[in-house]
């Protein structure tokens, strides 16, 4: 029970962090943010990198090996496209100047 | 195992970093980098957890997903961003569902599960539907697959929230009784059916909203995954990115001058009434 105690307490300190980190961002960046932030999401990977890595049972494995493939997706063309769109924007910017 | 955590301690400062700095646009651009150094560092330390001991499956998985999702990086016109976006993440929510599917599996006898490895489980796998089902109808929207006006029927809010109210009642029947099959995959369908049956009634202006929210949710699923797993690097980058994501999203809907609930259940905005801005 102390172990699903200790998660919730880390899970609400940083929900609280996570608040606290985006405040007034230029309409702009809205969209390569939602991306940037997208691609963390695929951290899940590291659940399916356990799911697959485990040989308790080879059903259970072929769901990681599929999550393991989503969640990549995720990550690699999240993190890809948003530097794309930030690569934009830099050129963009220096136009202007 | 205590080198595994504090690399994820690491990871998790770098995430904060990147998430802070994606905020500003001088330094979007190096908090993205950051961000993917934090993500290939807690991915390398993972691969020494003493539970992987078989590694084909990995590496074939993360070859595929990476050629995929940097083919679909490179090829996408930037117009079409926001819906490159909208499915990526519903393939990072669709993996939140497989990896708590996974765990269920896993254990074999389902009754072998504490209560709260079945709450977690439970909540992983519908929130993490949501996300897929929910992301690809959102796409098909931008695209035009789909009608982008608002698909709406009689007394459809209360449908659907009755229907995420017996989502959750399932949970706890899951929870109850872990040997229940058709608990499990009852909350497995109609989570999928509810990704679709909420961002339907939505119009397809709202969309980058929605994929905004959607974003916060496939955190939030991620995070419910590290429960299931007891991962806290997983806990921690998931709630980050549903609480920014949260964020992100009502900052966007103070954009348009509307309120968040107006976006997800007033049925406007389709793709001809977006020239005519917010009526109320």
């Amino acid at each position: 029970m102390s172990g699903l105690i200790f998660n919730l307490f880390i899970f609400v300190l940083a929900s609280f962090v996570g608040f606290e980190l985006i405040s007034k961002v230029p309409p702009t960046l809205h969209t390569p943010l939602m991306s940037g932030a997208n691609a963390i999401s695929g951290i899940t990977i590291i659940g399916a990198l356990v799911i697959a890595g485990q040989v308790d049972q080879e059903f259970a494995q072929i769901i990681g090996f599929m999550a393991i493939v989503f969640a990549t997706i995720n990550v690699v063309g999240g993190f890809m496209v948003t530097d794309r769109m930030l690569e934009m924007f830099k050129k963009k910017d220096k136009n202007d100047e | 195992p205590n080198i595994i955590q504090l690399v994820y301690l690491l990871a998790t400062g770098v995430f904060i970093m990147g998430i802070k700095r994606l905020g500003s646009p001088a330094t979007a651009r190096s908090g993205n980098q950051l961000a993917a150094l934090g993500m290939f560092i807690g991915v390398i330390v993972t691969l020494f957890d003493q539970q992987i001991i078989s590694y084909e499956l990995i590496i074939a998985g993360i070859v595929v997903g990476s050629a995929i999702g940097a083919f679909a990086a490179k090829k996408v016109e930037m117009t079409a961003m926001p819906e490159m976006v909208a499915i990526f993440n519903g393939f990072g929510g669709g993996a939140s569902a497989l990896v708590a599917w996974g765990e269920f599996v896993r254990i074999g006898a389902p009754t072998m599960l504490a209560g709260q490895d079945l709450v977690t489980i439970g909540l992983s796998i519908l929130i993490g539907s949501i996300t897929f089902t929910g992301s690809f109808i959102a796409f098909g929207k931008l695209k035009g697959f789909i009608s982008g006006n608002p698909v709406t029927f009689p007394g459809q809010n209360i449908f659907n929230a009755l229907l995420t109210v017996g989502t959750l009642v399932l949970v706890g029947w899951l929870t109850y009784d872990p040997s229940s099959q058709l608990a499990f995959w009852l909350i497995f369908g109609i989570a999928l059916l509810l990704g679709i049956l909420t961002v339907m009634p939505i119009g397809g202006a709202d969309m980058p909203v929605v994929i905004s929210l959607l974003n916060s949710y496939s955190g939030l699923a991620a995070s419910m995954a590290g429960f299931v797993i007891n991962n806290n690097l997983l806990i921690i980058s998931g709630a980050l990115v549903g609480a920014a994501g949260l964020i992100l999203t009502n900052i966007m809907c103070n954009a348009m001058n509307r309120s968040l609930g107006n976006v997800l259940f007033g049925a406007f905005g389709g793709n001809d009434s977006s020239e005519s801005g917010p009526a109320a």
